[in-house]
């Protein structure tokens, strides 16, 4: 296992290089021009030295390298000298937003507890509820509950999150005046009052996003565990006069969560990567509105970082999910 | 098992002539069933994959013939008469702007609402087929190649793990802003933008069908049949296209509806960020994303594209299962 999960790291190292290459050279056919907001009035050369400031006139390759120096070799150092207060990182020039002309790290560091916050706990939420679901529709397949419980995840399956979103702008902010339509990130919490008022702006995009998240893990489920029940060892234990909360909750749910769990760790990565519509929709001022804004005002270093972040994170998963289901099923041997 | 011959003999008990004529065997008295119709008969008895093909049927006709009812020209502007209410709005309020000139009414430039649906419906559609059809192809050809041709295995299925670790939206939105100029100016911008989403969808989600097939082939390829097609001589492309394509389809098929409701919904997501077709085109995402400034006043602006979103999808969806069930032969028959 210890062999294999080394492997595969090294493996997604020239995976990784390769992505980033493949994005770089992507957004170096941009049609932009991060000089397109200086006033005319400043002379052509003058410009042309600003470009070169921001590193632009080089061969796309020289720049390539830069970015990486800056990503692999800057960037630690400067999380290294936050963390242990060193200077290592000093004078040395991070990767800078073409949009703020600050380091983009900072920007995305300032930006990742409003997605974690926001899309982690709907995540939560999903699974808390997509599991029971998937669970109890498996036991009773064919039920009215297991037949209402398909048609609501093909229903959370099917609606997209721009039109759930709104809908429940609709009904809960403008109707009915319950909670608040925007979500505030510059509200802090610090007695009840305020954390009532941060609920009650975490409902709507959280639930948004947890229908979607719980129609996928329940389908997961329920397919697993109608796999599973029909086993021979289920059989077994029922036999040997073993009650039914203990066969189905402890001996098929065990088994049921092994391909479950790693859908869950294969999950992980769109946290971080934040709903881009969700967050757009409720204005989270988080990642994915990040990446939105980035792309549109033209910001090159941010968006190749960002994308960057979420490559790393998605092959990251890929084999975290893919350890841990050879941990959990003991029949997987990947030597 | 009661209604055979030979159970009646035995309850009868009769020896002699009438068992030996219960043992011969007699004409088969209907001729036996295609695979095609045992497919069919499982698919009719799934509820909800019978509503999806009927409600897609229903939207692909309106959207084909609609237009050529409902002749309004989808971006005409009609000032004077912007902002009506659907029609039905008058059963509970008397004093609403409607006319039965704009039965579904008319946004806040006077562009009529149906005309609008229609139109945009059209090229949702169109855009879901198209991506569809394409990521299909490149996905069986993919999934094909690697599972038959041993040398290919591992270079194309590592190309497919590279390509499922993409981040797909960041990247839909970056290939977008990127390339819009450039084919709008080389194909119009209705046509540009046509062929490059159509293609940024297709090329970011052929994986699953390149993964499912290449299964597929790997074990069927090692079947009795295929070695016999080989043993006289068959070439490889004549064994591809007679024996493991056909194999093959159901779960191309099972994959073609799901990729179907993904690419209507990127598309119309596209569309909601402001990616998508230039402003004057209607599609139902940006119809939605329109009427999301007006949604207290008008609420049915975003109601009915979003609905229709939704159900065309809902349908795709039950299809795919409809289907799933019905080519599988284990289910099939109980």
């Amino acid at each position: 296992m210890l062999t294999y999960a080394t492997r595969r790291l090294i493996l997604s190292i020239p995976t990784l290089l390769f992505i980033s290459f493949v994005v770089f050279m992507l957004l170096q056919l941009a049609p932009g021009d991060p000089m397109a907001q200086v006033p005319l009035t400043v002379p052509a050369e003058v410009k042309q030295k600003m470009r070169e400031a921001l590193g632009l006139g080089q061969p796309p390759l020289v720049q390539y390298w830069k970015w990486l120096v800056q990503v692999f070799w800057i960037e630690p150092q400067v999380l290294f000298d936050h963390l242990f207060g060193t200077s290592f990182s000093e004078g040395k020039l991070r990767v800078i937003s073409w949009q703020t002309r600050s380091p983009v790290m900072d920007i995305v560091v300032q930006r990742i507890p409003q997605t974690l916050w926001v899309v982690g706990v709907a995540y939560v939420v999903a699974i808390l509820i997509a599991l029971p679901i998937g669970i109890y529709s498996a036991y009773r397949q064919y039920s009215v509950f297991d037949q209402a419980g398909t048609f609501v995840t093909m229903i959370g399956f099917s609606i997209p999150p721009f039109f759930t979103g709104p809908l429940l702008i609709v009904i809960f902010s403008v109707q009915l005046g319950w909670f608040p339509s925007i979500y505030d990130t510059t509200h802090v919490v610090n007695d009840w009052a305020s954390f009532k008022i941060q609920l009650q702006q975490m409902i709507m995009p959280v639930m948004v996003l947890a229908l979607q998240i719980t129609a996928q893990l329940s389908r997961y489920m329920r397919a697993s565990m109608l796999d599973n029940l029909g086993q021979d060892y289920v059989r077994t234990a029922r036999a040997k006069g073993l009650s039914e909360a203990v066969v189905v909750n402890i001996h098929v749910l065990r088994n049921s969560m092994i391909p479950v769990v790693t859908v869950i760790a294969l999950g992980v990565p769109a946290i971080f990567g934040g709903a881009i519509i969700t967050e757009n929709v409720f204005k989270v001022n988080g990642i994915g509105q990040l990446l939105l804004t980035a792309l549109f005002a033209n910001d090159l270093p941010m968006v190749m970082t960002l994308t960057f972040i979420f490559a790393v994170l998605i092959v990251l998963f890929n084999l975290i999910a893919d350890i841990l289901y050879g941990v959990l099923d003991p029949r997987i041997r990947y030597d | 098992m009661t209604d055979s011959p030979q159970d009646d003999a035995i309850v009868a008990g009769t020896a002699g002539p009438a068992a030996i004529e219960a043992l011969q065997d007699t004409e088969p008295s209907k001729p036996p069933r295609s695979r095609g119709r045992d497919v069919w008969d499982q698919f009719t008895k799934h509820k909800g994959a019978m509503f999806g093909l009927g409600f897609l049927a229903f939207i692909t006709l309106a959207v084909l013939i609609g237009p050529y009812i409902w002749t309004v020209d989808p971006q005409k502007l009609d000032i004077r008469n912007k902002d009506m209410r659907p029609i039905y709005t008058a059963l509970w309020d008397g004093d609403a702007k409607v006319s039965w000139a704009k039965p579904l009414g008319s946004d806040q430039l006077g562009r009529d609402n149906l005309a609008q649906m229609l139109a945009g419906g059209r090229a949702s559609m169109a855009v879901g087929w198209a991506a569809m059809v394409l990521s299909l192809v490149i996905g069986t050809a993919i999934g094909v190649a690697a599972g038959y041709f041993k040398r290919l295995d591992g270079p194309l299925m590592r190309m497919t793990d590279l390509f499922l670790s993409l981040p797909i939206l960041p990247l839909l939105l970056v290939a977008v802003t990127l390339f819009r100029q450039p084919l709008r100016a080389n194909f119009g911008p209705e046509g540009g933008m046509f062929i490059l989403i159509v293609t940024v969808i297709a090329i970011t989600s052929w994986m699953p069908t390149a993964r499912i097939v290449r299964g597929d082939v790997l074990a069927i390829k090692e079947r009795e049949f295929v070695l016999a097609a080989r043993s006289i001589g068959t070439q490889d492309g004549k064994i591809i296209r007679r024996h493991l394509l056909p194999n093959v389809l159901s779960p191309i098929m099972v994959s073609a509806a799901l990729g179907l409701a993904t690419a209507i919904i990127t598309e119309s997501a596209l569309s909601f960020l402001g990616v998508g077709f230039p402003s004057d085109f209607p599609t139902w995402g940006k119809m939605l994303a329109d009427a999301v400034q007006r949604m207290e006043r008008f609420p049915e602006r975003v109601m009915l594209p979003g609905i229709a979103i939704s159900l065309t999808v809902l349908s795709v969806n039950y299809l795919g299962d409809g289907l799933r069930d019905a080519l599988d032969p284990r289910i099939r028959g109980r």
